[in-house]
């Protein structure tokens, strides 16, 4: 096939880059080059819109050990141990095929965690649906949901925490982020950085099949009406290969034979091999006819782009092959020496004894396009003057119960029990709580995760969202004792070439950006997802941002569940009633305009690290954090995990009853304490500057507010455990 | 006392299995489906997990690896097994215990602690155990036991159903079956048994950090019946 302008436009590559790539070529690729080209400049591999604006963001800090451009990120949670981790995205696939789509990408996920030598210890995910009134949601979120359970599960890895959401803004795009965490010794990370010349490199894993090519240039497009024509290009995940090459990868680590070693994710053996070239700034050489293919008369077109799965592709050691391969056969993997090392600095093809591509690795990497899109800066919307006799007509009950059972608030048991969370042994807190928690294997430390987003509030003010969710993660992470480490980020926007979805972009990375500067808490690893939209309308905003934290005795790990009965309950951090963009304006009052609660970044600070102290000091029994439905919602689900109840009291404040119940004020968590420890918790407090309130004692089983109205918890849980299970089985 | 824990290509509760054994005083080893002998066993354990990722039928084709064979001998000769969720699937497959395991009800896996009742204490594995009602976790995509009439009276005749779906106080009702079960059976012994099947996993309860202490209630009893 000739390659002609057309040809490149038909690959999702502008005019401009076209003319760029002749250029630097200096002269017209041909098919197979061009092919390769397209994979490494689009979107989803070359970061052109975005590498320019993620600069910005804190990558390094004294507990980093690798910051973002590697396979994952890793920290040291010290004792030569480290946890590698990393979340990424799969929306485009899994919207066209829920099942593959969202298997694949945990498959994909895990796979970045062991290729640096990490046994995957946990998976997060984080995955937001269409409203549920729109007739796909449904299905989509039960393939998802069994797509993520389907390959999770097979490999053995407990899935222990999670965040779902509605929002029409996902109809005709939903988002299916992944998460996973591994464990390493620190000396024994590996990197996907090639070295020395010569060197064999190496195939393992699947065979190469036609499944996914260009998968990596559709998760670069919008969606339009011809989306069902795409289901080609959607992934066929086998966990059980994936299950073999982890263990075969294990065992070949164990071992001083690997120089580098690099997963086949997008773009398949062409990303691989030209990142471990780049990085080792070295050339390298492939004979296709010695790559495994699935199918008979594949072209090396096919081959270079294939995105079949469990795939990797290693760089050993002169002399280690047989070993190598002992152990690939030993697993029932294939294994081949494809290629090695050069010094030519380019990637070079051959096919049938033909030389079937040169290209200079810089060219691909070093001179891919980088754009400074235009952008528009978000205004702060005015705040809503809700009239007072409004919401004095509300009776607090009622809203609750509205609250509990919004598709947003209420309890995800019907998905996580589909997925493994126990397998391991060591996972010590399931899903459901403010994050999981996994100990390290045969130690007491304990590595808390937990992944959230706030589309509503980056929606309606992407700075403020941005800080705003990375604070969320921080307190998930207190909220069990854990002391905050680092995070992932997973940022899932519109069209980065429609001036508003970049505004929304630069804003909410900028929000990221100062608030994990603050709370020092860096970004070590993540991905960009663009294009998350149909015709011309994108999603809401939603970073995902994923969370790690330490433990350092598991033994102190606090839970959510109220534990006795008789026992004070506290909500510490200043409640003001900010009621605009709150799950009870949106849902109840149909109120969509005015600006997200505000973060202060001195008080988040100030406030997780006074918790993190009582809990230092075994004052706090359980706690929570206050988000979605305010105060009352946190309390209640206290409650429906602890089996008791509590005689809620607002204290006299000029604020409304349901502002101070339902509003969405930032950095507040709600505490637990003995009536003797009362007054040295309330000693800290107050030495800390920390605001707080007595909410109540706890009771047995009933929910009383302000002595006028009460409920069972029983009732409560009913509402807040069944709207799910209903919706799922109608 | 030894054990021995069969790794298949696709298990991966072996090496929690492993913990589970050493953590109660077993000297275990792990041995690898390809191997022809089984070593001096007291106690054999098929782990669950995905052997051979559940193709063709769950259980099926680790039934037919090279070390069932000897696995078989072992138990002709009186030997212990247990398999647990995966492992009572290639159990089942092996034609070691009766019945088949279909998908679960629902059409779902699931993921959480159950209660089971103890049916039959007269074996190795229950004799001696205080307790009628046992708390386990399952977590599982094929654990619905399923039999002919004719199996179910010869099981239930034989005294074979090991262990039942139930509520805390032992009450045995189709509300408390978790995945369809006949007779909310959650685990069931050969004709003499000495072979134990079941789906949930003691494994999985031996420390009071994760879902409850009722599986080291069992491996205690099970290494005190075997001394």
């Amino acid at each position: 096939m000739l390659v002609n302008e057309q040809v490149a436009l038909d690959h999702g590559l502008k005019k401009d880059e076209y003319a760029k790539i002749c250029e630097l070529l200096k002269r017209t690729p041909n098919i197979t080059e061009l092919g390769v080209f397209s994979a490494m400049w689009n979107e989803h591999c070359s970061y052109k819109s975005s590498r320019l604006h993620l600069k910005k963001l804190p990558t390094k800090g004294k507990q980093v050990i690798q910051g973002p451009g590697e396979n994952a990120g890793v920290i040291d949670i010290g004792d030569n141990d480290a946890i590698v981790f990393k979340i990424e995205s799969h929306n485009h696939p899994s919207f066209i095929e829920p099942y593959q789509g969202a298997a694949t990408g945990v498959g994909g996920i895990m796979r970045d965690v062991f290729t640096m030598g990490a046994r995957p210890i946990a998976n997060l995910n984080s995955i937001h649906f269409g409203s549920p009134q729109n007739k796909k949601t449904k299905n989509l979120l039960r393939g998802v949901v069994h797509g993520i359970g389907g390959y999770g599960n097979c490999m053995g890895v407990p899935t222990i925490a999670g965040q779902t959401s509605f929002d029409s803004s996902y109809n005709g795009n939903i988002l299916v982020n992944a998460m996973t965490l591994g464990l390493v010794k620190k000396d024994k990370i590996f990197y996907s950085k090639a070295a020395g010349l010569n060197k064999p490199v190496i195939y393992v894993g699947s065979k190469t099949g036609r499944d996914g090519i260009h998968g990596a240039s559709m998760a670069s497009a919008s969606f339009d009406e011809k989306i069902e024509e795409k289901k080609p290009t959607v992934q066929v995940g086998d966990p059980f290969t994936e299950k073999l090459l982890l263990e075969a990868c294990l065992e070949l680590m164990a071992g001083d034979s690997i120089i580098s070693i690099q997963d086949m994710g997008a773009a398949g053996l062409t990303s691989s091999s030209i990142e471990m070239a780049s990085k080792g700034n070295l050339g390298i050489e492939i004979n296709l006819n010695k790559v495994p293919c699935r199918e008979s008369k594949m072209t090396p077109y096919e081959i270079m782009l294939s995105e079949s799965q469990e795939r990797m592709l290693i760089v050993l050691e002169n002399g280690k092959e047989e070993q190598a391969k002992k152990i690939f056969d030993k697993w029932n993997l294939d294994f081949a020496v494809i290629g090695k090392t050069t010094k030519s600095k380019k990637i070079e093809l051959y096919f049938n004894d033909e030389k079937v591509a040169s290209i200079p690795v810089n060219t691909l990497v070093e001179n891919s396009p980088m754009y400074d899109r235009k952008w528009k800066k978000a205004k702060l919307p005015k705040k809503n003057k809700i009239k007072k006799e409004e919401l004095n007509n509300l009776k607090v009950l009622n809203v609750l119960k509205k609250i509990l059972s919004n598709p947003n608030v209420c309890s995800k048991e019907w998905i996580w029990q589909q997925y493994d969370h126990t397998v391991m042994g060591d996972t010590i807190q399931k899903p459901g709580g403010d994050s999981g928690v996994v100990r390290v294997h045969g130690t007491n430390k304990a590595v808390a995760a937990s992944v959230d987003s706030s589309a509503v509030y980056c929606w309606a003010h992407p700075l403020t969202g941005g800080k705003q969710v990375v604070c969320e993660s921080f307190r998930n992470l207190i909220s069990v004792g854990a002391k905050p480490i680092a995070i992932t980020n997973c940022l899932n926007f519109g069209s980065p070439e429609n001036e508003e979805n970049m505004g929304e972009f630069v804003e909410c990375v900028q929000g990221i950006s100062e608030a994990s500067e603050y709370l020092k808490f860096p970004v070590v690893s993540g991905n960009v997802s663009f294009y998350n939209q149909t015709k011309d309308i994108g999603i809401k905003p939603t970073p995902s941002i994923g969370g790690i934290g330490l433990i350092k005795d598991y033994k102190n790990m606090i839970t959510m569940d109220l534990k006795e009965i008789g026992n004070i309950v506290l909500v510490i951090g200043k409640t003001e009633g900010h009621i605009d963009q709150s799950i009870f304006a949106r849902s109840i009052l149909d109120e969509k305009n005015g600006p997200p609660p505000e973060i202060n970044l001195f008080n988040e600070k100030n406030i997780g690290e006074t918790l993190l102290k009582l809990i230092d000091n075994n004052f706090i029994k359980s706690a929570h954090d206050v988000s979605l439905g305010g105060i009352i919602t946190a309390v209640s689900k206290m409650c429906i995990k602890g089996n008791k109840g509590i005689n809620l009291k607002k204290p006299k404040f000029l604020i409304n009853e349901i502002e101070y119940f339902f509003g969405e004020d930032q950095g507040r968590y709600i505490v637990e304490v003995t009536k003797k420890n009362l007054t040295k918790v309330m000693d800290i407090l107050n030495k800390n500057a920390v605001h707080f309130d007595e909410l109540g004692v706890i009771n047995e089983n009933e929910l009383y507010i302000n002595e006028k109205t009460k409920v069972t918890i029983d009732e409560l849980k009913t509402y807040n455990k069944n709207w799910l299970i209903d919706y799922m089985s109608k | 006392m030894k054990s021995s824990v069969i790794t298949f290509p696709g298990s991966n509760c072996d090496r929690d299995m492993d913990v589970a054994l050493k953590k109660f005083g077993f000297k275990n080893k792990m041995i690898w489906h390809d191997d022809l002998e089984l070593p001096k066993s007291d106690l054999v354990v098929l782990p669950g997990g995905f052997s051979y990722g559940d193709y063709l039928r769950c259980g099926s084709m680790a039934s037919k690896s090279k070390i069932m064979k000897s696995v078989i001998n072992f138990a002709k000769s009186g030997g212990l097994i247990i398999g647990v969720c995966n492992g009572f699937q290639i159990l089942v497959e092996s034609g070691l215990v009766p019945g088949v395991l279909l998908r679960n009800k629902y059409l779902e896996f699931i993921c959480k602690n159950v209660f089971v009742k103890i049916n039959n204490k007269q074996n190795s594995y229950f004799k001696n155990i205080n307790n009628n009602v046992l708390e386990f976790h399952i977590a599982h995509n094929e654990g619905n036991y399923f039999c002919t009439d004719d199996q179910l009276k010869e099981i239930e005749d034989n005294e074979q159903v090991a262990i039942n779906y139930c509520n805390k106080e032992g009450r045995i009702e189709d509300q408390f079956n978790p995945n369809g079960s006949i007779k909310n059976i959650a685990g069931i012994f050969n004709k003499e048994k000495n072979i134990l099947g079941m789906m949930p996993h003691p494994e999985r309860m031996i420390d009071p950090s994760l879902s409850g202490e009722d599986g080291s209630l069992f491996f205690k009893n099970l290494i005190n019946n075997l001394k």
